[in-house]
């Protein structure tokens, strides 16, 4: 992980799962698949699962980080996981 | 393999996960009939004749909808030639519309303008076009008369179509392995995507191996040529025995079988694995009570396959961690023990190995739907097999996130 990478990303604006993107749930957190770039793609905890999944319904990214109880140190890290998502087309901007 | 398209490096620990099975495949192979009109010297599946126990429409939808419910990403769909089973685009639209995606491989013989246009507007459909050499001589040599022109043909429907990124589908061999580039300005010339597979001594295969399979020069060639153009070129991550050269292919680079992918044939059984139609790997059948997915969770030859395996007679070289001993089906087909060397072990140890193979007997094939008449010349209407489909690796196409 870099914290590098998810410089870019704007965690104050809204975000949600492609349409054509498919999550299934793992021990290890879960896959991801889009039917358009026919990618496969993974997340590598079930905290950044729940992240992902509440994006549709929180105004921002930063708050459907709060509200999977992503603490604020960790931030980072998620900020970065996110941008690798944005970068594949898993997530992409809404308006809020 | 692993069956999987992946990017690079997709991280230890995943990979650890993967080794032990998911509780569904990523993806799977189907193949959908025996029927073919070609009779390619090198068929998987030994295909040309139709079973005829093969899964009904209604078995198929049914094993769609199982498939959704285990949340099964996509099918690897081939044969035989798939596009010759009369339903065959009945059931493409039946999986796309539960959210099962479709890759289907074809010799291009149903693919009309018509049928182009319709596979060109959706997401939820792949295709890949089987072919064996860059020129009609080297490919009709194995694929038979016409099948190079049948292929062509079905490109320019496709790319007419603008259906881009179709995928230019190519079993790399000792004749064809020097035109690889040539196979790139094929895919390019098209809007297409190369894919490159293994030759493996699986159905039909194992006859021609021998004569087929690239030498260990050439073998060092492809690998440099993966290492200078592999991002864009998928693999299904069928050359991870190549890592034992240093450096890793794009890819899992682990064996997937019954791990994460696995086959199930026109008939309903359920192999480990596209290359590997034996007994030794039948795991059981989905007509049987609680179907495909009991199968996937509780047979026994799938739990064996994901414990922990050591490296037996490979342990000591220095190349197993990246290679992992290669793929299981080339050693079965080649009378090698599992838990040694792969046949093309880039040190050489396979080489050796197979010296000691007595002549015969190596395992065969368990099913055999061979034309009877021998080979076929490819002649619009008849049909044969592509080699299989699933050369996908779920994890192809892996990008890579997030801790």
């Amino acid at each position: 992980m870099s914290t590098e990478d998810g410089r870019s990303f704007d965690l104050d604006r809204a975000w949600r799962l492609d349409e054509r993107v498919s999550i299934r749930p793992e021990r290890f957190g879960a896959l991801l698949y889009h039917f358009g770039t026919r990618r496969l793609s993974f997340l590598k905890s079930r905290q950044l699962l729940d992240v992902v999944r509440g994006l549709a319904e929180q105004p921002t990214a930063r708050a459907a980080c709060v509200q999977a109880g992503v603490r604020d140190a960790e931030l980072p890290r998620y900020r970065a996981a996110l941008a690798a998502l944005a970068a594949s087309r898993m997530i992409r901007p809404r308006s809020a | 393999m692993s069956h999987v398209d992946t990017g690079r490096a997709a991280g230890q620990r995943l990979v650890e996960h993967f080794e032990c099975g998911l509780d569904a495949p990523i993806c799977l192979t189907w193949e959908l009939t025996y029927a073919c009109n070609l009779s390619c010297v090198h068929c998987l599946s030994s295909s040309g004749r139709r079973d005829p126990r093969e899964l009904s429409t209604a078995e198929c939808t049914a094993l769609i909808d199982e498939l959704e419910r285990m949340q099964v990403f996509y099918v690897n769909i081939g044969g035989g030639e798939p596009t010759v089973r009369p339903d065959f685009w009945d059931l493409v639209d039946y999986a796309t519309a539960h959210r099962v995606g479709v890759k289907f491989s074809t010799n291009g013989v149903k693919i009309t303008p018509e049928i182009a246009q319709r596979l060109a507007g959706s997401d939820y459909v792949d295709v890949q076009v089987s072919l064996d050499g860059a020129t009609e001589e080297v490919n009709d040599a194995v694929r038979g008369p016409g099948a190079y022109r049948t292929a062509l043909r079905a490109m320019e429907h496709l790319a007419a179509a603008g259906f881009v990124g179709f995928k230019v589908s190519v079993v790399v061999t000792r004749h064809n392995v020097g035109q690889l580039d040539a196979f790139q300005a094929i895919a390019d010339r098209y809007r297409a995507q190369l894919r490159l597979t293994r030759l493996r001594p699986s159905g039909r295969g194992a006859d021609v191996w021998d004569e087929l399979h690239p030498t260990a020069a050439q073998q060092r060639a492809l690998y440099e040529w993966l290492l200078a153009h592999g991002e864009q070129v998928l693999t299904g991550d069928s050359f991870f025995h190549l890592a034992g050269y240093g450096e890793s292919l794009p890819g899992l680079n682990l064996c997937g079988a019954g791990r994460v992918v696995c086959l199930i044939d026109p008939v309903g059984d359920v192999y480990a694995c596209p290359f590997a139609i034996h007994d030794s790997f039948l795991a059981g059948n989905v007509r049987a009570d609680g179907g495909f997915a009991r199968v996937w969770r509780e047979s026994a030859l799938f739990a064996d396959l994901r414990r922990p395996h050591g490296g037996g007679a490979c342990s000591a070289c220095s190349a197993y961690d990246a290679c992992r001993g290669g793929c299981m089906a080339a050693k079965f087909f080649t009378g090698l023990p599992l838990d040694g060397p792969d046949p093309e072990c880039v040190r050489g140890h396979g080489e050796a190995a197979l010296a000691t193979v007595a002549a015969g007997s190596a395992p065969r094939p368990s099913s055999d739907h061979s034309h009877r008449t021998g080979p076929v010349p490819v002649t619009i209407g008849r049909r044969r097999p592509p080699e299989r489909a699933c050369d996908e690796n779920p994890l192809a196409g892996f990008a890579l996130p997030v801790r």
